[in-house]
């Protein structure tokens, strides 16, 4: 497209309207692949040609407008660029502001950071339009903050905002801080609230990292906020938002292209020769050493230093009971350390003992606190949980799932009884080989249960291995290592774990409402429920297992937290993959009927993704469970 | 399968306090009766007869103050011992005398053991820690005229020096002093100049104790905490860290290398004996006998190398001795 530049006044609305008209049919990417090139050369250094550029995108008639605003900003290569085409069209035409303030950010999430980018720096260029950026902040942060949002908005939405928070952070002045700190201090707090309250890490870490960026900004000098979270890419990215890099020109036209390529391939010269120089020096030194291995004093034959071992001060005691008397009343802190360490160990070496003493011994782990520094202090409580669960199951069990529901527990211990559950549950089902237990990694599918927040992620992993390993149907020839053979444990004693736990949750008690304020414990609890009946597979009370769970899961399917949601799904998931499919037939018709309505819908309208995924999941574990069912002859 | 441990050869009671100091005497002539050196912490020196493994003589010149440090110059005869009396006192021990020819004052009330160097027949160099506390001296012996003063600069903040080893790298080269401090640091001295050559800091915690092995210009050092620190010295006499090697347990309280420089013994406060290869510092055996801390270790200096032994002393009184890799 060529203009004729001339010192008459032409009207430029008819370029305009083709303009508008092309956008709006979908053709941005075709019309301003060329037009944004040549502009934004024309206006680098031309006024007039930038005044064109002006009138030309103002007259676009407003019912097109959108699609051709939203085509510039995703075109141009940089915020500068941005604000020599588009000029104040933001402060002048309405329907431009919207887009611009409203749609493209809060209700549109779809675009890349570097739209993000070109779209704040824009308004962060001009005066007049600082403003706006200002108030956009102001709006921003609303939504940041509302607790709704939060809940509801898919994970996607929230991580595009909280990319727009950041860099309209990084363009504000220190004026424009002062005049706006006290704001920026509330809706910090109050969108922090909202964030930690929920379940699911990734939010928890994104607002996070949002106050700590907002808190470095308010309090240049002093203590800022700083959180504890993991450092991915995905956080080092988020946290370089913050920081405005110089505007550089990506220039399209021609000699400078040279350029760049010259500095590109010089960068990846530099980087080889170092990198040659580099591993040619670790060639020297493993021949060196190489050498020094060939005359070793190979003539002196070591003895065995089997025997040496830290020197221990206290010796653990030997007996379970004095381990009690320890743990219960000992002011010797040596003695507790030993004796917390050695725990384990005496468990499984006396079931017998253990046994006569296992509630007991159960009651005093719970409530164990960490006295001394140990290191592992957790897992070394959780281990021997797990050591006197396993040894004696259906009086600790009963226990442990009556406590469950009892008044005074913290949420960490109640959680930590679910672990305990579960790991003892796993440790029970599998075969033990001829006394000793075979932990082969390859046939069990590791659970992580220890207090992190990422178990979700792991029992799904778990769910998706089993999900697959169903769904292909390849003859796997028989494995060479003899697997261990044994009676399944956990047949006698499943029932103990699973029903206790199921039975009380929609009663409320004065300190503990799952239905209420503890939604995470609830959502921990549906993932262990569903790890039970994952884990009930072969066992005999695995249909009253399957029936009840699905009771469960209709009663809670709509709640408002999305991990609660996913472990819902997962124990779907799980009752499909253990109640044999003549079982579920038989019993549960109807209810799988209404569970396949349930699922589709979730499928199509849940807002997070993760639901979505494992919806879709078990739709297709019951379509295979209908085919294996039809080609079997009844 | 690895053997088990070996026993002590034989263990040596009758001391009656902790054993702080050893040493052997049994390169003398055929007939010669081979002899170990003890110092006590009741200020006893005691002479083992090792054919009858019983004591000959109980030397008493520190005023019941432990004796820390005992070595020979010259055979079995003449004997430096070191105790917390602030004395090193020259021992005249020939056809049955028991009697103190010489002694130093040295007004330094640490723990530092002196260190010996032969330089020429009749001439000895021994390094001390001196009366004010960083420093070292050197004094030529027998006629105790002081060769220098080794005085860290200001503000090197090493502490008091911990222990001190002399060597040269061959007869007749110019003598250099190894001093471990207390802020974890081993210096390099040049005894000459009285400046330092080298300095390497090579534990977190106090260096308890060195041993240098000149032939291969490669030394070790124990310290209190878990690690031993294996360190070289390069041809610019510049001292680098070869290799780290980690206990089970901390605290090392002597360390001394056999004199064919197969293998070293080290002394721990766990109660425990190790013997490393030294080539490598191969983990070669643990010898637990004792029930206190082994405060010090040494290898004999027997010609014969099937008869080599190595003996420990502890604070629990006793004295064992080991007959261990002597094939080699």
């Amino acid at each position: 497209v060529c203009f004729i530049p001339g010192g008459s006044d032409c009207s430029i609305s008819f370029a305009s309207h083709i303009l508008g008209k092309v956008c709006v049919h979908g053709r941005q990417k075709e019309i301003l692949s060329i037009l944004v090139p040549h502009l934004s050369d024309l206006t680098k250094s031309d006024c007039i040609w930038q005044r064109i550029c002006w009138r030309l995108v103002e007259c676009v008639p407003d019912r097109w407008m959108e699609a051709v605003v939203l085509g510039f900003v995703q075109r141009a290569p940089g915020a500068d660029v941005l604000s020599r085409l588009l000029g104040n069209l933001v402060v002048k035409n309405k329907k431009a502001r919207f887009v611009v303030t409203q749609k493209l950010l809060l209700l549109q999430y779809g675009y890349k950071t570097a739209v993000l980018q070109n779209l704040l720096g824009y308004m962060s260029q001009d005066s007049l339009r600082r403003a706006l950026l200002i108030k956009v902040l102001q709006e921003l942060l609303e939504t940041w903050g509302s607790s709704s949002a939060v809940k509801h908005s898919p994970a996607e939405q929230q991580q595009y905002i909280s990319k727009a928070i950041l860099i309209c952070l990084s363009h504000l002045k220190e004026s424009e801080i002062e005049s706006c700190r006290q704001e920026l201090l509330t809706s910090m707090m109050e969108g922090v609230k909202c964030h930690l309250d929920s379940s699911l890490p990734q939010i928890r870490r994104l607002g996070m990292i949002v106050a700590e960026s907002i808190s470095s900004k308010i309090n240049t000098d002093g203590p800022v906020l700083k959180f504890q979270y993991e450092e991915d890419d995905e956080a080092r990215e988020l946290k370089s938002l913050l920081v405005q890099s110089p505007p550089f020109c990506v220039v399209a036209s021609v000699p400078d292209d040279h350029r760049n390529e010259k500095a590109d391939a010089a960068l990846p010269l530099v980087l080889e020769s170092n990198g040659k120089s580099h591993t040619a020096a670790t060639h020297v030194t493993p021949d060196e050493e190489s050498d020094a291995e060939l005359d070793s004093d190979d003539d002196l034959i070591p003895y065995d230093m089997s025997e040496d071992k830290e020197l221990k001060k206290t010796k653990a005691p030997v007996y379970i009971r004095d381990c009690i008397e320890v743990l219960t009343g000992c002011e010797d802190v040596d003695k507790w350390e030993a004796t917390v360490k050695a725990v384990e160990s005496l468990v499984r070496k006396n079931p017998a003992a253990t046994r006569e003493v296992s509630v007991e011994l159960a009651k005093i782990l719970l409530h164990l606190e960490e006295k001394t520094c140990i290191e592992g202090f957790a897992e070394l409580r959780q281990r021997a949980q797990v050591a006197v669960l396993t040894t004696d199951p259906i009086p600790v069990a009963q226990y442990l799932t009556s406590q469950f529901y009892s008044l005074n527990y913290s949420l960490c211990q109640r959680m930590d009884i679910l672990d305990v559950l579960v790991l003892s549950a796993q440790e029970l089902s599998y075969p033990k080989a001829r006394g000793k237990t075979k932990h082969s990694g390859a046939q069990r599918p590791c659970i992580q249960l220890l207090p992190g927040s990422d178990s979700s992620k792991d029992w799904r992993r778990i769910v998706d291995e089993r999900i697959k390993s169903k769904t292909r149907r390849f003859a796997k020839g028989p494995s060479q290592v003899e697997l261990a053979f044994g009676p399944n444990e956990f047949n006698s004693v499943a029932g103990h774990f699973f029903f206790p736990l199921i039975q009380n949750f929609d009663r409320p008690l004065s300190t503990f409402d799952l239905l209420g304020e503890d939604h995470f414990v609830l959502g921990r609890l549906v993932h262990t429920l569903a790890i039970l009946m994952y884990l009930a597979v072969n066992t005999m009370a695995v249909t009253a297992m399957g029936k009840a769970l699905l009771e469960f899961v209709w009663a809670l399917r709509f709640h408002t937290d999305s991990y609660v949601r996913q472990g819902l799904l997962s124990c779907i998931s799980s009752m499909l993959l253990s109640v044999p499919a003549e079982c579920l037939l038989e019993n549960m018709t109807e209810e799988l009927l209404e569970t396949q309505s349930w699922l589709e819908d979730v499928v199509e309208k849940d807002p997070d993704g993760d639901c979505r995924r494992l919806a879709l999941q078990n739709l297709l574990l019951m379509e295979n469970l209908k085919k294996k069912l039809r080609t079997v002859p009844s | 399968m690895p053997p088990p441990p070996p026993d002590p050869q034989f263990v040596l009671r009758g001391t009656s306090a902790a054993v702080h100091a050893l040493h052997f005497s049994c390169g003398g002539q055929e007939h010669d009766v081979p002899v170990l050196f003890s110092g006590s912490e009741n200020g006893f020196i005691h002479v083992w007869n090792l054919k009858t493994r019983r004591v000959d003589k109980a030397l008493d010149g520190h005023g019941r103050k432990s004796v820390y440090w005992v070595e020979t110059m010259d055979g079995k005869d003449s004997l430096l011992s070191q105790g917390r009396d602030q004395r090193i006192c020259l021992w005249d021990l020939a056809e049955g005398r028991t009697s103190v020819t010489d002694s130093v004052f040295t007004e330094n009330v640490g723990f530092c053991r002196c260190s010996l160097l032969k330089v020429a027949q009749g001439r000895w160099l021994m390094a001390m820690a001196a009366k004010a506390l960083e420093e070292v001296q050197v004094l030529e012996l027998p006629s105790k005229t002081s060769v220098c003063t080794l005085k860290p600069e200001v503000g090197a903040k090493l502490g008091m020096p911990m222990c001190l080893k002399l060597w040269q790298f061959n007869c007749g080269s110019q003598p250099l002093l190894l001093a471990g401090y207390e802020d974890g640091s081993v210096v390099l001295w040049n005894l000459s100049m009285g400046k330092v050559l080298s300095q390497l800091v090579c534990h977190q915690e106090p260096v308890m104790c060195l041993d240098f092995d000149s032939e291969k210009a490669k030394g070790i050092s124990g310290s209190s905490e878990k690690v031993l620190s294996i360190w070289s010295l390069n041809e610019q006499q510049n001292l680098q860290v070869h290799k780290t090697h980690g206990l089970v347990n901390a605290g090392i309280s002597d360390i001394t290398i056999r004199p064919d420089k197969k293998i070293l013994a080290t002394a721990g406060w766990d109660h425990r004996i190790r013997i490393f290869g030294w080539k490598k510092l191969k983990p070669l055996a643990v010898l637990d006998y004792h029930t206190a801390t082994v405060h010090c270790v040494s290898f004999s200096d027997h010609k014969n190398p099937s008869e080599r032994l190595l003996a420990a002393g502890s604070k629990d009184h006793r004295i064992s001795i080991w007959s261990i890799y002597t094939q080699t």
